[in-house]
């Protein structure tokens, strides 16, 4: 202990200060930009009072629309469920030219303004479009009409289910299923009892996803619907028609029910992230 | 390579439906847009109004990448790196934003800062307008591309060992010098990402704002409003341009991130 | 002194990872903290470069107390055991690094590296990421990183753990003669006995956060000074015993080891650790000679290993190629052990725990 003549000084105290000043105010504009609105229409509604939030979910026309988006729902994520497999089996396990450049328009719903989205159907499914003028030639309408809106979601909510599966079926499926061809089972039977629970979760997540998302879409439907009570007005176009025609009452209850209704799929979607672990996460 | 039935059957179908649902409508508008002439496209898309809406819209788009770059990345940083009460909680609520259906983010902004709110109320006697100006504007695509950010942010900074970080140390650099050098370059392609994300969200982004903002024209009006009042008026030509703009700008973004993710593949192991 | 580590605790929650260690490193010495995964050896080297905090203690770096000093002021050089090379940047930049931000001269920095790129057997490297090299030259990336701030101490964590048997020989062999080369006072932490042994001038065990015994490679393997030492140096037979009335028997036999070294006035279970080359095997019985049955022999170039059984308990020993052949060996034959040397522990020093882990590093079945 020769070399040591000495003063003891005080042991290094990490200094906390950038840490709490860091976290404080992330956590203050989280809630000022989030939480608050939450709060802004919690507030609303419970000021207004139960009578009025029944009678506004009550009139035929909220009734309506929020039938019209379950059904609208229900449509978009039975099509892009089995499509959006579709897409990731094939850039997944098939390599043909083009596939690179195909695999990035999956992504291009995600970048495009709903709005655009919409006008883009009205060129192709309108009146004077190059599939509209045959359709309408057999007198079926799509665009002002229900089909037109399934066709807008179908586009938004795309990408979601062959995101999600993709990196899953990437990562575990393929030797798998080649273990099973090897065993003699047949490519149907390999996809049921193979293929299907390795996606599990990731096909989960997607379809949580595409759930959201078809029931909060707005700018697309509004574009292609024409927004007709009682006939083409689901519930976010009865909250936006509520809302230009100073029923705020009505607007905001609608609001909070599909504010609540986001939450719980929310809530849904962390507990199956949980148990996926992998994949995109960008909704 | 040889392709067997159920395999081609399977592609065929891919590439029908990705045809109907979005190489057809865009091959139709673009043909629709050009079909008058470029000069007329042209015209349409510098029509003062339709400039004006545009400009505002990318105006706004790049003031909400900047302020998301630091809250964001901020957010995703103290959500990894620190512990404090509720941090879960918050974690989870980070994609309320993207849950959340757009036009109930307008009207919870409006019950919120609206003139008839407490809060509108007391800054407008201010002087300060939020709802139906352009703060809310702001406000608004703040809110739907929060979590873009921080939630292509947050993996990287969890799987980043501290390691690297504490050879800058031992090798003499100082905090501010290693996050310059080591932890930015390490984050910057998912900041970037995110931050694509955000300006392509906040460039196509309308059902929040079309309750937010008011809509005025040459004040309030931005892009998507603007095209969706050309089609509501049945002015389907006055739509295109700006539609066909905006579609640019998408592939734009689609394309950098691509080239993000590549490059940014050169580093991995 | 180089390095001077005094009396130091480190606690991580409820688990105590460093325990009072205290030791020494001389100027120009290349040390080796060994010992199992888990026993505080990486803690302490931390400690030493200021990444880790002690809760107590002192650090004393060329007889001055750093103990309240941030690693850049320390001055240090830490390798990590996975490299922690900056991904992002070339050979040459990451080498540059420690030199940039000390704001040198551009001109000496590219003379430096270019040097310490010679040194390390790179050239041609420079301009690679650390991604498209191999374990090895990563390694020796990371080890010019170091060098290029010219550290008053090296600090080694696990330098070879990470790489495949031969290219961790050749840069162990390599490292020494750089150390040898450069003379920089050095510690490296492994849990490679034959890496110490080769390698280092001096081994620090370290077990359970605490000094188990400093010496050189000889002593340590010579003379272990615990039973933890004795099963963590070379490959140890493990054999259960009990001390009943004054007698030492082997565990469920009634075999009796002749010790007058023991104390045996108290009736307990003990543990004889016995080296495989402590092992004598006969075909005759002598006095002392266990019977035991031949399970297995194995060729192994210049000896022969035979896998016996005592009853209930399984040993090893080796024989030299030469008096292997003299007699023959067979398996399911009857022979005949006498323990040359052994070591004696008390079972309650927790030696199931001991045994545990031998399992786990592969020492016995």
């Amino acid at each position: 202990m020769k070399d040591n003549d000495v003063c003891i000084r005080p042991i290094r105290k990490q200094s906390h200060f950038i840490e709490y000043t860091l976290t404080f105010s992330v956590i203050i504009w989280f809630i000022i930009l989030v939480m608050a609105p939450v709060y802004g229409i919690l507030r609303e509604v419970i000021r207004n009072g139960a009578g009025i939030f029944i009678d506004s979910i009550s009139s035929p026309a909220a009734i309506h629309s929020f039938k019209l988006t379950f059904w609208i729902t229900v449509t978009a994520i039975f099509i892009n469920t089995i499509f959006g497999v579709m897409l990731a089996l094939v850039f997944v396990k098939q390599d043909f030219r083009g596939k690179i450049f195909l695999e990035g328009l999956v992504d291009l719903p995600f970048a495009v303004s709903p709005v655009v989205a919409g006008f883009m159907f009205i060129m192709l499914f309108g009146p004077n479009g190059w599939l509209g003028s045959w359709f309408g030639s057999y007198n079926i309408k799509i665009i002002y009409a229900l089909p037109g809106m399934v066709i807008a979601t179908l586009f938004v909510t795309l990408p979601f289910v062959a995101r999600e599966v993709m990196p899953v079926l990437a990562e575990y499926g393929i030797e798998q299923e080649e273990a099973a061809y090897i065993l003699g089972a047949s490519k149907w039977q390999t996809f049921w009892k193979v293929t299907l629970p390795s996606i599990k979760w990731g096909l989960v997540y997607g379809i949580t996803l595409t759930f959201a998302r078809s029931i909060g879409e707005f700018g697309a439907v509004l574009v292609v619907s024409g927004s007709i009570i009682n006939k083409t007005q689901t519930a976010t176009l009865h909250i936006h028609q509520q809302f230009t025609d100073f029923n705020y009452a009505g607007a905001f209850t609608a609001s909070l029910i599909l504010a609540v209704l986001s939450f719980s799929i929310l809530i849904i979607m962390k507990c199956v992230y949980k148990r996926k672990e992998k994949g995109y996460r960008w909704a | 390579m040889s392709v067997n039935k159920g395999d081609l059957t399977l592609r065929s179908l891919s590439l029908f439906y990705i045809g109907m649902l979005i190489i057809l409508p865009i091959l139709a508008i673009t043909s629709e847009a050009f079909k008058g002439g470029l000069q007329n496209l042209w015209a349409n898309i510098v029509s003062t109004q339709a400039l004006y809406s545009f400009r505002l819209t990318l105006i706004a788009a790049f003031i909400i990448v900047l302020i998301n770059i630091f809250t964001g990345t901020a957010t995703a940083w103290v959500l990894v790196r620190y512990r404090f009460p509720l941090k879960d909680l918050m974690d989870a609520l980070i994609d309320l934003p993207f849950a959340i259906p757009t036009v109930v983010t307008g009207i919870m902004l409006v019950t919120l800062y609206g003139p008839m709110s407490a809060a509108g109320g007391f800054l407008e006697r201010r002087g300060i307008e939020i709802m139906f100006a352009k703060p809310g504007i702001i406000l608004a695509l703040l809110f739907v591309t929060f979590p873009f950010i921080v939630r292509s942010v947050q993996p990287v900074l969890l799987e980043m060992e501290p390691d690297m970080e504490e050879a800058a140390k031992t090798l003499g650099a100082t905090p501010f010098t290693t996050f310059r050098r080591v932890v930015l370059p390490t984050l910057a392609p998912s900041i970037l990402t995110g931050a694509a994300l955000s300006f392509s969200r906040a460039l196509g982004e309308f059902g929040s704002i079309a309750i937010v903002a008011g809509n005025i024209p040459m004040k309030t009006q931005v892009a998507s409003v603007y095209i969706y009042g050309e089609i509501e008026s049945c002015n389907n030509q006055g739509a295109l341009g700006l539609s066909v703009v905006l579609l640019f700008f998408s592939f734009a973004v689609l394309t950098f991130m691509n080239i993000l993710q590549a490059r940014s593949r050169r580093y991995e192991r | 002194m180089g390095i001077v580590v005094r009396d130091i605790y480190k606690r991580f929650g409820g688990f105590i990872a460093v325990d009072g260690v205290s030791f020494d490193v001389r100027e120009g010495e290349l040390v080796a903290l060994l010992g199992p995964s888990g026993s505080g050896k990486s803690t302490i080297l931390r400690i030493i470069a200021g990444l880790e905090i002690p809760d107590r203690g002192e650090i004393y770096l060329k007889r001055e107390n750093v103990t309240a000093l941030s690693p850049r002021q320390r001055k240090v050089g830490f390798v990590f055991q996975h490299y922690a090379l900056f991904k992002h940047m070339t050979v040459e930049k990451n080498i540059a690094f420690g030199l940039e931000v000390q704001k040198r001269k551009r001109k000496d920095i590219e003379e430096k590296v270019r040097e310490l790129i010679r040194l390390v057997k790179l050239e041609g490297y420079e301009g690679h990421y650390p991604s498209q090299l191999s374990g090895g030259q990563r390694q020796r990336v990371a080890l010019a990183r170091t060098l290029a701030t010219e550290p008053s101490v090296l600090l080694l964590d696990e330098p070879f753990g990470a790489l495949d048997a031969k290219v961790r020989d050749n840069l162990a062999k390599w490292l020494k003669e750089l150390h040898v080369k450069l003379n920089i006072t050095s510690v490296f932490v492994t849990h490679d006995q034959n890496e110490a042994i080769e390698i280092s001038d001096k081994i620090v065990v370290i077990n359970r956060g605490k000094v188990e015994q400093i010496g050189t490679a000889k002593d340590v393997y010579e003379h272990p000074n615990s039973k933890f030492v004795a099963s963590f140096i070379g490959n140890v037979n493990v054999v259960d015993a009990v001390i009943k009335n004054g007698l030492i028997f082997i565990k469920d036999t009634d075999f009796e080891i002749i010790d007058r070294d023991i104390d045996v006035s108290v009736d307990r279970d003990i543990v004889l650790l016995v080296r495989p080359e402590d092992i004598l095997v006969e075909k005759d019985s002598k006095q002392e000679g266990f019977p035991c049955m031949i399970q297995d022999v194995h060729y192994r170039g210049s000896f022969y290993e035979f896998n016996l059984c005592m009853g209930d308990t399984y040993i090893r020993s080796v024989k030299d190629k030469d008096d292997f052949l003299g007699k023959k060996w067979e398996k399911n034959q009857k022979a005949f052990v006498v323990f040359k040397q052994y070591k004696i522990f008390d079972a309650s020093e927790g030696h199931w725990e001991i045994r545990e882990k031998l399992r786990q590093l592969g020492y016995i079945e």
